[in-house]
């Protein structure tokens, strides 16, 4: 789960970012439920419904009729000189209700979104660029039937075999291939994936993970060839954030040992949890949980923005409840690829949060008996979603 | 120059006030004539390339169509090329909002696409964007966003309708109304504009799958030349690829032709200044002889001389273009606020250039108005300077060595004229008449040169009258013509302009008269709005016309233009019906399909098309239509004063079938016999709202087209005044100077018994010979000079052919009110050596 941002960008400056603020936060979900959905009367977004069943190929592809979808790629890419760094890809799109019965071939049905950043310890915090546009085929679309989304030259396919995406931003451009090792993997029920308690808060939801990453990556002009793990997430939904809700946490954690680990939870305006999912695939097994206390996110260190003054926790500890009675509580600890991992796009689409690369440590009981102390194991890596900490994303 | 020289110089200016005034006002006059026009019209084109500019953003080239717009196909097709890195569609409407008298421009955009390359086209949402229904305001499908300009312009007190306070704004597109909602601003823009979504601009106007331009923006580092070239085939006919540059230069072209004419027209102003100048000059020379024998005897050297009588020249032409370059910035400022930044020509409506002060170019007028200072010196300088001390302290009075060859003059004078016949064969150099403007020049220069033999053969012609004063009068212009030049010089160059400016135009507008005669043969017009705006009649609209009782028949005018190739302004293009009745104003050709090319639907072309394809009935035309090149049979050649980049008429039948565009701009309508032309009128605007349509009778369409045509020539007359004003200035200045070394003279005719009076009378009778001298030659050479204007520098410039009319009554008016003018004014200036007593006159020069 994750919101857009218009942050910072090389290439357009003030106007763009005014630009995809505009569009994004309200278009993404239109959260606010009756307020605002559906007053364009024309359009009636699909419900997302439990019974659904989802069906692959079809379900990699679009669905329009719903008011967002996005697919979202995150991933951990390590160069030849051995130098890590973390990236993240993602194309919404939107149904805006608006144009439904025009005749003009520009009517603003559909917009898709594009993101792009690149987490890099050497330069300190996130590049970071962005694209949207109305549908327009043969210039901007996402097609039904199979992944094939594009925002002119930015673009993410899937041809059978390998998702193939494709990004050039001033500063950073890259083009990288992700084989799946496995089908989807869907998130709540069947990939009826509630968001709050009340069900019509939900999305379809399943992810990919593990998927291998070979490519190149090109910063300032220099190419890397590079190779990693990515995780991709493709969602889709009418209604998706509950009125109360103040923002949400996500991870999505390839585990070192072939599983993953996907969990996230909306919190209210006091910080409180008012629901959480968790999806966890280890040794072959796979765990589901949601309600609101399916999986537990303890802030551990918080990092004050220097630019927006928000205080992001970013590392945690992650509880994992009890699979079966008598068995203990498990605990992760997420440690990020470094601290300033946030996106500001508060000029423009008014949100700010952090998103980033992150490591997940066998959090220590670190027993006595441990003969090397200091940090603990290393047992994944992945992607780490934090919004609502300086303000409330439009979602 | 020693201070010496300066006192001796430069202050004799200040000895001859009246003199030197007259010629520093003259100058100035001049410089701020022509120097206002090229401010006023540089500023409105820096105002329009601006705006073009502005509106373009960071865009390297431009596609641009006919007005209706081409394919939208083309967007995707150049978006997806290597050369191009951001294209940007527009779709640009002239909407006709009921009720108001101009249309709105209104630009359809993609506005995730102008962010790229025009961001000051940006709409910007009114309330704050924390209500979550405004965030994609501009997407709406009946959301305009308005420029400051164009919201004071249509809601000048803020007006809210509507409910929640919304504001509204009424469009309209063919007959129907629209309803839109003003849901912001456009802060980039500064010119009166409104912005809505590409997508909704196609729906509200009907113009679905349609484009009128694409902003590119190139790879960096790709040539542009290389980009046109590349990219160009794949543009359809009609369409084509230009830089935003030239796109912004296109406006300098419109009104290039007019903007030199008035040019022109100051630049004569200017040399008629010059001639004051020579002739003030040359008298004070003559009467400064002696003193200038003394100088020379005590050592003062020829060029010294030279020198300082330059100076003079230089000074007054100096004094005279600073003020009129003060003149000419406070008749911009003036013009500005009164007549509009087009001197009433309506190029540039709806602009509110700003009067800035451009160096460069005030420097060049005042350079040339110290030149027409200079100049007009040079002549008297040398001869003052030719003359020996000795001879120049024994002979006062005024003799010219300049002026003796009247002979060889005479000759110059036939070669100046024979000169101005050749230019007149030059071909016009980039729509430039410069042979046209070659000619005016010589045939003013042999005006003057052959006004002294004019002058010797009207006063042999004028040898009978015994009345001492006529005899007196006639004896001095028998004995020196030069004198005649001298005062009339100006009054010729003037004369000459005004009276050639005036056959012009009466030649013009009576042509125009008949043209609209011609061209409006119903009873009554019917319009949804100017060709170019979004209102249009159709079909069923038209059905409903017909069947209204007292209407007899109707015709139709589809009006679109066309775009022959990058570098010219569009056509227009009228389908109609040709055939059946509706005539033209044909100057060649006929209403049949030529022979020639029969298989082929014929075309009627303006005479601009004429000229500037080089094509004649029978030859074969080919246009860009509906996206295809058609091609036509030119069958003939017709006059149009309304459309000065060109027209061609085609049937209206075939049009549709070439295009299927049944749009209908104009009706006319004829009525049955019996009925009344209000009554219908009012029965039509019952039919389809007052405010919807345009119905004019053609008594009103001539009025406005009459009314029009004298608002643009309004400026001409002002310089045609200008410049008489200064001929007559240079008869006062003439007469001053002589009366003043005549003073001797006069006392001796007091003496042997002429009264003052009688002095005053022969004064004034010379003033009228004199200026008659010049009235006479200026209107030989006005004549010949109106041919030019009329047959090569408006044929040149705008593509008119008129018929030759001229204005006797108004000339004869001119020229005799002139010349008792000048009479009055020669007077007038002698008047100070009458003042004095005779002895002491005798006794005493000035």
């Amino acid at each position: 789960m994750r919101g857009p941002s218009a942050a910072r960008t090389g290439e357009g400056g003030n106007v763009r970012r005014f630009m995809c603020g505009l569009l994004l936060w309200r278009a993404l979900f239109g959260f606010a439920g009756g307020a605002c959905a559906q007053t364009d009367g024309d359009a009636v977004f699909a419900p997302v419904r439990p019974d659904t069943v989802l069906e692959f190929p079809r379900d990699l592809g679009a669905h329009p009729e719903f008011r967002t979808e996005w697919w979202y790629v995150t991933g951990w890419v390590t160069d030849e000189a051995g130098v890590d760094r973390g990236f993240q890809v993602t194309f919404f799109r939107v149904r805006t209700a608006i144009g439904e019965r025009s005749r003009s071939r520009f009517a603003p049905r559909q917009l898709v979104l594009a993101h792009a950043a690149i987490a890099d310890p050497a330069v300190g915090r996130l590049r970071h660029a962005e694209r949207a546009e109305r549908a327009l085929p043969p210039l901007v679309g996402a097609d039904e039937g199979r992944t094939r989304t594009w925002v002119r030259d930015w673009s993410l396919d899937w041809d059978g075999e390998r998702y193939r995406t494709r990004i050039a931003a001033e500063g950073f451009s890259f083009e990288l291939d992700f084989v799946p090792d496995g089908p989807p993997l869907l998130n709540g029920h069947g990939g009826f994936s509630q968001k709050a308690s009340d069900p019509k808060h939900a999305s379809h939801y399943y992810s990919r993970p593990q998927l291998v990453v070979r490519g190149d990556l090109r910063l300032d002009g220099e190419r890397h060839a590079v190779r990693g793990r990515a995780w991709l997430d493709h969602e889709w939904s009418s209604e998706l954030m509950p009125e109360r809700a103040r923002g949400w946490d996500w991870i999505g954690i390839n585990l070192h040992e072939g599983g993953s680990l996907m969990a996230f939870r909306m919190r209210d305006a006091d910080g409180h949890p008012m629901w959480s999912a968790l999806t966890l695939v280890e040794g072959g097994r796979t765990r589901r949980g949601e309600g609101p206390d399916a999986v537990r996110f303890v802030p551990l260190r918080t990092w004050r923005s220097p630019r927006t003054g928000a205080d992001y926790p970013v590392e945690w500890e992650l509880e994992l409840p009890a699979s079966t009675a008598g068995d203990r509580v498990r605990r992760l600890r997420l440690v990020p690829l470094m601290d300033d991992q946030e996106l500001d796009s508060s000029r423009s689409a008014g949100a700010i949060y952090w998103e980033g690369a992150v490591r997940v440590l066998a959090a220590g009981d670190a027993s006595a008996g441990n003969e090397i102390p200091g940090p603990a194991r290393e047992i994944g890596r992945g992607y780490l979603e934090m919004t609502g900490y300086a303000n409330r994303p439009r979602m | 120059m020693s201070s010496v020289l300066r006192r001796i110089f430069v202050a004799s200016l200040l000895k001859r006030r009246l003199a030197s005034t007259l010629s520093l006002l003259s100058i100035a006059l001049g410089v701020a004539l022509g120097l206002a026009v090229q401010i006023i019209h540089g500023a409105a084109l820096d105002e329009f390339g601006q705006g073009i500019r502005r509106m373009s953003g960071v865009a390297d080239l431009q596609v641009v169509g006919a007005r209706e717009g081409f394919d939208e196909g083309l967007y995707a097709v150049l978006a997806l090329r290597p050369e191009v890195a951001e294209a940007s569609p527009v779709l640009e409407i002239e909407a006709r909002i009921p009720g108001a008298t101009t249309p709105l421009r209104i630009l359809g955009i993609d506005l995730f696409r102008v962010a790229y390359v025009q961001a000051q086209l940006l709409p910007v949402p009114d309330r704050a964007p924390t209500v979550m229904t405004d965030r994609m305001a501009a997407l709406r499908d009946d959301a305009v966003f308005l420029s400051d300009e164009a919201e004071a312009f249509l809601l000048p007190d803020g007006a809210v309708h509507g409910e929640e306070g919304s504001r509204r704004l009424t469009v309209q597109s063919g007959l129907q109304v629209h309803e839109l909602n003003v849901a912001g601003q456009v802060p980039g823009a500064r010119e009166r504009l409104g912005v809505m979504d590409i997508a909704a601009a196609q729906d509200v106007f009907g113009r679905t799958g349609l484009l009128t331009r694409i902003d590119l923006r190139l790879v960096a580092g790709l040539d542009v030349a290389q980009a046109i070239a590349a990219l160009s085939p794949l543009l359809p006919a009609g369409v084509v690829l230009r830089p935003v540059e030239e796109a912004a230069t296109e406006a300098a072209g419109l009104s290039r032709a007019y903007r030199v004419n008035l040019t022109m027209l100051a630049a004569i102003a200017l040399l008629t200044g010059g001639f004051l100048v020579f002739s003030a000059q040359w008298l004070a020379v003559v009467r400064r002889r002696r003193e200038f024998g003394v100088l020379r005897a005590l050592g003062l050297e020829r060029g010294q001389l030279v020198h300082g009588l330059l100076a003079e020249g230089a000074v007054i032409g100096c004094a005279g273009g600073v003020v009129g370059v003060a003149l000419a910035h406070g008749l911009a400022a003036l013009a500005f606020r009164l007549a509009g930044a087009d001197l009433g020509a309506g190029f540039f409506q709806g602009m509110a250039p700003t009067l800035r002060f451009d160096l460069p170019l005030s420097a060049g007028y005042l350079c040339l108005g110290i030149a027409a200072g200079v100049g007009g010196t040079w002549l008297p300088a040398r001869e003052a300077a030719r003359v020996a001390p000795v001879r120049a302290l024994h002979v006062a009075g005024v003799a010219g060595g300049a002026f003796r060859a009247g002979r060889a003059r005479a000759a110059a004078a036939f070669s100046a004229l024979a000169l101005a016949g050749l230019a007149c064969l030059l071909p016009p150099v980039g729509g430039i008449p410069l042979g046209g403007y070659a000619a005016v020049v010589a045939i003013l220069a042999a005006a003057i040169l052959a006004l002294p033999a004019l002058t010797v053969l009207v006063t042999k012609l004028l040898a009978g009258g015994r009345h001492p004063l006529w005899r007196l009068a006639r004896a001095r212009f028998v004995a020196s013509p030069q004198q005649v030049v001298v005062a009339g010089a100006g009054v010729v160059a003037s004369v000459a302009l005004a009276s050639a400016m005036a056959i012009m135009v009466n030649s013009f507008r009576l042509s125009v008269d008949d043209w609209l005669t011609q061209v409006l043969p119903a009873d009554l017009y019917l319009r949804a709005s100017s060709s170019a705006a979004s209102g249009y009649l159709d079909d069923a609209a038209l059905g409903r016309i017909r069947a209204l009782p007292g209407v007899a028949g109707v015709d139709t005018v589809r009006a679109v233009n066309l775009r022959l190739d990058a570098a010219s302004p569009p056509i227009t293009l009228l389908a109609r019906p040709v055939a059946q009745g509706w005539g033209l104003p044909l100057v060649a050709g006929g209403m049949r399909p030529p022979p020639a090319n029969a298989e082929l639907p014929p075309a009627w072309i303006s005479e601009a098309v004429a000229d500037g394809h080089r094509l004649a009935p029978g030859e074969r035309l080919t246009l860009p239509i509906g996206g295809a090149m058609r091609s036509f049979a030119v069958a003939g050649v017709w006059r149009d004063y309304a459309r000065q980049h060109g027209a061609v008429v085609i049937e209206r039948a075939t049009y549709v079938a070439m295009t299927g565009d049944a749009r209908i701009n104009d009706v006319a309508i004829r009525l049955a016999p019996g009925h009344d032309a209000g009554e219908v009128a009012t029965a039509l605007r019952a039919l389809f709202g007052a405010e919807r349509v345009d119905i004019a009778r053609p008594g009103e369409i001539r009025a406005i087209t009459l009314q029009i045509f004298d608002r643009t020539f309004l400026i001409t007359y002002l310089m045609e005044a200008v410049a008489v004003a200064i001929g007559l200035f240079g008869i006062a200045t003439t007469f001053a100077a002589q009366a003043a070394t005549r003073k001797g003279e006069f006392g001796m005719l007091r003496h042997f018994g002429l009264t003052r009076r009688d002095i005053g009378r022969l004064l004034a009778l010379e003033g009228v010979l004199a200026c008659l001298m010049g009235v006479l030659t200026g209107l030989l050479g006005g004549a010949a000079l109106s041919v030019v204007l009329i047959e090569v520098i408006n044929r040149q410039s705008f593509h008119w052919s008129m018929d030759f009319a001229v204005p006797w009554g108004a000339l004869v008016l001119f020229a005799v009110s002139l010349v008792l003018l000048a009479g009055w004014v020669a007077r007038l200036a002698g008047a100070h050596a009458m003042r004095q007593s005779a002895v002491l006159a005798v006794k005493e020069d000035w």
